[in-house]
């Protein structure tokens, strides 16, 4: 067989651009995107135009009303269990306060909360990871170790210590949640900063008299910044079930301040009789950790596809 | 491979150390603990006494010191909330429920998991696969103490098939099991499907087959045995989720457990109990990680320390 020497390279063929730009935006995760746009973002920036009732407010004359679309159940002409109205289309719980209103003002809770959370988490993580890739040697040891030992306490328990301690607030919660989450920042972007360093355009920016400090902000940092990126997205819906959870717990946003998780906390012990204070909060935190979990997994693939397993 | 073990449990004891600090450290940087704990009314003379009693005038590495070696003797601190019993002795009566709870959950997930995931694996691509991966979705997704609100109000109130909530007998423990279960369901799921997929392609499982071996014999003999090498490592991380995902489920379906113990002394709180529960739950952790790295390394020689 005649050996026939395949070319090194296969020359790349490029599709048009306007062909590329129509392919990527059918891939958009479309459903993802919408859900979230209705259940977090939009109501979180427009939650005093978009509730119809005020979220802290509520007359006990309204109280426990079933959601708009719930039968009045009349016994002998008694009304033994009264029905819904539009005016509280999902119902109100025990103070007689709109869930609807206090869902959508708890869209803004989880979305800062979260924002700011995964903001800190991933500012504490990268420098830290940059500079224990760096310098390795004893920052490298030390950085790792707190990470390893961050790692090995399980979030929660940390943060009910902290919530003991400190006291239930927004800050605390904030604090917490940034503490627990900024170790994966930091492992990823040392294994990163670990082979960008060897490469040749640092060593040359170096040579060309730049600090370490110019060299890791602006040389190193553009080349992580996706992976950064990837996590960050990847990482807020797990940040809003864990704040959800310490807000169910009691250790998290404290009352009465709508938030999702305090809500079902809420309509815990009125299971029995009001099913609608405990699921429609619940039904917005599935929905949009779902929607922002399968928008992670999209902005992965498209930004870092080898984060895969993360 | 004794190299390994001692690292490793340096590591371990590093950790443990870390955590005792961070536990120590929290309760004192919030200010002095008697301006929480002594009542209002009290007088300089009594905030004084009490302090020289406590020790709590004496310097932090001290009073650490003198906490740790309290500690050793099985001294954890008084309750504030339960006034008859120390911290130590709440956590220990406390830890069966909690143990009952998390062994029923653990069995009734890896009875759900293994077969699914490895049914998964087998069949690539179809439907059984695909509604795996929706599961797996959904445990990443769903709110767990959501989740158990759910199931109490479809089965106990909706249905009225077993109880809502407190301890009793196994009906009792039915939905708590499914709810703390649930979570691990999709990861065991996931992990088995994989590790599975990998080891369905090696050499000696198409010897096997050329061989002759029957197919369910090749799955669930040859493979199986390999592949769950891998979801076992993960056990210490499935471990994990069941301690914290007993503080919910607990607290969700009123079972006395450790976990409920924490939110109640949260709550009120009582911070001795809480850094007891803590601590103890780390140790658990962390200990049977070192556990899962030992038989780890000793089933896979190239993982060591040099």
């Amino acid at each position: 067989m005649a050996n026939v020497a395949l070319p090194q390279q296969l020359p790349e063929i490029e599709a048009p651009r306007g062909w590329q730009v129509i392919s990527q935006v059918r891939r958009l995760p479309v459903v993802p995107i919408l859900i979230l746009l209705v259940v977090l973002v939009l109501p979180a920036i427009f939650a005093d135009q978009l509730a119809p009732h005020d979220p802290l407010k509520g007359s006990l004359r309204n109280r426990l009303q079933p959601p708009a679309w719930t039968q009045a159940e009349v016994v002998n002409g008694v009304e033994v269990k009264p029905g819904g109205s539009w005016n509280h289309i999902l119902g109100t719980d025990k103070q007689g306060r709109d869930m609807l209103s206090r869902i959508i003002h708890g869209a803004r809770i989880s979305l800062t909360v979260s924002l700011i959370a995964v903001f800190i988490a991933g500012l504490i993580g990268t420098t830290l990871g940059l500079m224990a890739g760096y310098y390795g040697g004893w920052v490298d040891h030390l950085v790792m170790r707190i990470v390893d030992i961050g790692l090995s306490i399980p979030a929660i328990l940390l943060a009910l210590v902290l919530v003991s301690a400190i006291g239930a607030s927004f800050g605390t919660v904030i604090i917490v949640i940034g503490g627990i989450f900024w170790s994966r920042y930091a492992r990823m972007v040392r294994g990163d900063t670990l082979s960008i360093k060897s490469q040749d355009f640092v060593s040359r920016a170096r040579v060309a008299g730049a600090s370490n400090r110019r060299i890791m902000v602006r040389h190193i940092f553009p080349n992580v910044a996706n992976t950064v990126i990837v996590l960050g997205t990847l990482e807020i819906g797990q940040v809003i079930l864990l704040e959800a959870t310490l807000s169910f717990l009691g250790a998290g946003i404290p009352r009465p301040t709508p938030a999702w998780g305090l809500m079902v906390s809420d309509g815990r012990e009125l299971i029995v009789n009001a099913w609608w204070v405990a699921m429609f909060p619940g039904v917005a935190i599935l929905l949009t950790v779902l929607s922002l979990n399968l928008f992670g997994d999209w902005v992965r693939d498209r930004l870092d596809p080898k984060l895969q397993n993360v | 491979m004794q190299r390994f073990i001692m690292v490793r449990a340096f590591h371990s004891l590093i950790a443990l150390v870390a955590i005792s600090v961070i536990v120590f450290g929290l309760a004192r940087i919030t200010g002095n603990p008697l301006d929480v704990l002594l009542p209002i009314e009290a007088t300089q003379e009594d905030f004084d006494r009490v302090q020289r009693a406590w020790g709590l005038d004496k310097p932090l590495p001290l009073q650490y010191f003198k906490y740790v070696s309290n500690i050793f003797q099985g001294n954890f601190g008084e309750s504030l909330k339960w006034q008859d019993k120390t911290a130590g002795e709440l956590v220990i009566s406390r830890f069966p429920a909690t143990l009952q709870l998390a062994s029923l959950a653990m069995i009734v997930s890896v009875v759900i998991a293994l077969p699914i995931g490895v049914i998964a694996a087998v069949k690539k691509d179809t439907g059984i696969d695909y509604a795996g991966k929706v599961v797996a979705l959904l445990g990443q997704s769903l709110p767990s103490f959501w989740l158990g609100i759910v199931l109490m109000w479809i089965f106990a109130v909706q249905l009225d098939l077993l109880p809502t909530s407190g301890k009793g007998g196994i009906s009792h423990m039915i939905l708590p099991a499914i709810t703390l279960g649930f979570f691990q369901v999709a990861a065991i799921m996931r992990l088995t499907r994989s590790s599975l997929l990998e080891v369905l392609d090696t050499e000696f499982v198409k010897l096997a087959r050329i061989k002759g071996v029957s197919e369910r014999k090749v799955i669930w003999k040859h493979c199986l045995r390999n592949a769950l090498i891998t979801p076992l490592t993960y056990f210490g991380l499935i471990l994990g989720s069941f301690l914290t995902g007993s503080v919910v489920t607990e607290t969700v379906f009123a079972w006395p457990g450790v976990g409920l113990l924490a939110i109640d002394a949260v709550r009120a709180r009582d911070f001795q109990v809480v850094q007891t529960v803590v601590l103890f739950f780390a140790t658990i952790y962390i200990f049977a990680n070192l556990l899962v790295d030992i038989t780890y390394a000793y089933l896979d020689p190239r993982i060591r320390y040099d």
